[in-house]
């Protein structure tokens, strides 16, 4: 059976979507990928579907989903490399994808989520300067 | 047995032709700007020759008659040509009509019996009549022709992207937003997203003249849209009358980044992107210090 690679990059969970998605594959790569944050304890995820070229408010909800259950896990999904068609198709259908981050590559994809990491990270610092 | 009055007409087509061409330089709607009288001389006689070499004895009492087929064609070329060119339609028409004229002028020197001419007179009549009417179909359809590749041409001209900035794009929005607009507008904003790399759009919508509901939920899938692409948005240039409609009709903005002015959008896109405008005489006189 078909599986989508899910690739570690520090601490990043890097997933390229480069087939066109069926249901089945969409949930099993949900379950993957929770279960990879969990065991990785991943801080941010990043979706690369640039090669996809078809979204149907199925493949929408996944996505939300699978951004919803990350943040649940403190990781911070981020869409990269939407086509054109596909952005206009999903706002067409009425779902803008709340709560997930998009960038236009996967670099500033990374950018983002470091940036995002970071700033996650700095209040604690500053708690920890204060108490001591 | 021919038909007399096509006997006639084969026989002084020269006649018919100079009769032709004098109505037609004699009509004040002659547009020797757009045409010259040798172009217009070729043009008419080339028709006059299909139109009597197609005329028979079985053609002659049906103007719809498939042996006119060249003639219309050549008609159909020369009207939609005369479009393009501009030419009005009362020259266009005057230019079969003035033919009309010819061919009588020309039949009632020849034939001497009353009651025939008469009879010749209305067949002649019947047929051009009739190319008259498909010259201004073809001629109507030529106009029609030029409206929609100008309505094409102002679709795309009226949405350019501008690159104004390493990353900051600007498109400026003229003229009433529609859903066939808002669709050449997004489509052509996010494939330069795509295409510059750029991380932040402005939309300025200062030439939009009203903003309705429907406008402004364009305007927010344009800018959803953009968000899904992984670029921020900003829309400026809204004047007092538009912020007024918007919270009359209760429109919600609030997601929305919103200037008034582009200058303003163009501040905020170099604080997102962490730039700085300096002045380069501060900058000296703070060096020197």
């Amino acid at each position: 059976m078909e599986k989508i690679p899910i690739l570690r990059m520090g601490s990043l969970l890097l997933v390229t979507i480069q087939v066109d998605l069926y249901d089945r594959l969409a949930e099993n790569l949900e379950a993957d990928l929770v279960q990879t944050i969990n065991k990785t304890g991943a801080k941010g995820v990043l979706i690369d579907i640039s090669a996809v070229s078809i979204i149907d408010s199925f493949m929408g909800r996944i996505i939300g989903n699978i951004a919803t259950m990350s943040k649940i896990l403190d990781a911070e999904t981020v869409v990269v490399g939407m086509q054109p068609a596909v952005a206009i198709t999903l706002v067409e259908l009425g779902l803008p994808l709340k709560g997930v981050l998009s960038a236009l590559n996967v670099e500033k994809g990374i950018e983002l989520l470091t940036r995002k990491i970071a700033d996650d990270k700095e209040p604690e610092d500053a708690d920890d300067g204060d108490s001591e | 047995m021919k038909n007399e009055a096509i006997k006639v007409l084969q026989k002084k087509k020269k006649t018919i032709l100079e009769t032709w061409m004098k109505f037609q330089l004699a009509d004040e709607g002659l547009r020797e700007d757009l045409m010259s009288n040798e172009d217009l001389r070729v043009q008419s006689e080339e028709l006059l020759n299909t139109f009597v070499d197609n005329l028979k004895d079985e053609s002659i009492d049906d103007p719809k008659n498939s042996d006119f087929e060249p003639v219309v064609d050549i008609l159909t070329g020369i009207s939609i040509s005369r479009a393009k060119q501009g030419y009005s339609p009362r020259e266009t028409g005057t230019f079969v009509f003035s033919l009309k004229d010819a061919l009588l002028n020309v039949l009632q020197t020849e034939i001497k019996d009353p009651q025939e001419l008469y009879m010749q007179s209305l067949k002649i009549s019947k047929i051009i009549d009739s190319f008259g009417v498909s010259t201004f179909e073809t001629f109507i359809k030529g106009r029609e022709e030029v409206i929609l590749r100008q309505t094409d041409e102002i679709t795309e001209i009226s949405t350019p992207v501008i690159r104004v900035w390493d990353g900051i794009l600007a498109l400026p929005i003229i003229g009433t937003l529609d859903s066939s607009r808002t669709q050449v507008v997004m489509e052509s904003l996010l494939q330069e997203i795509v295409e510059s790399g750029s991380s932040i759009a402005i939309l300025d919508i200062s030439g939009v003249p009203a903003v309705d509901s429907l406008v402004a939920q364009h305007l927010i899938k344009t800018v959803s849209a953009t968000r899904l692409m992984g670029a921020e948005c900003i829309i400026s240039g809204i004047r007092p009358e538009i912020a007024q409609t918007v919270v009359h009709l209760g429109i919600d903005l609030s997601h929305v980044t919103t200037k008034a002015s582009l200058a303003s959008a163009l501040k905020t896109a170099f604080a997102l992107l962490q730039l700085q405008v300096v002045k380069k005489q501060k900058v000296a006189a703070i060096s020197e210090n």
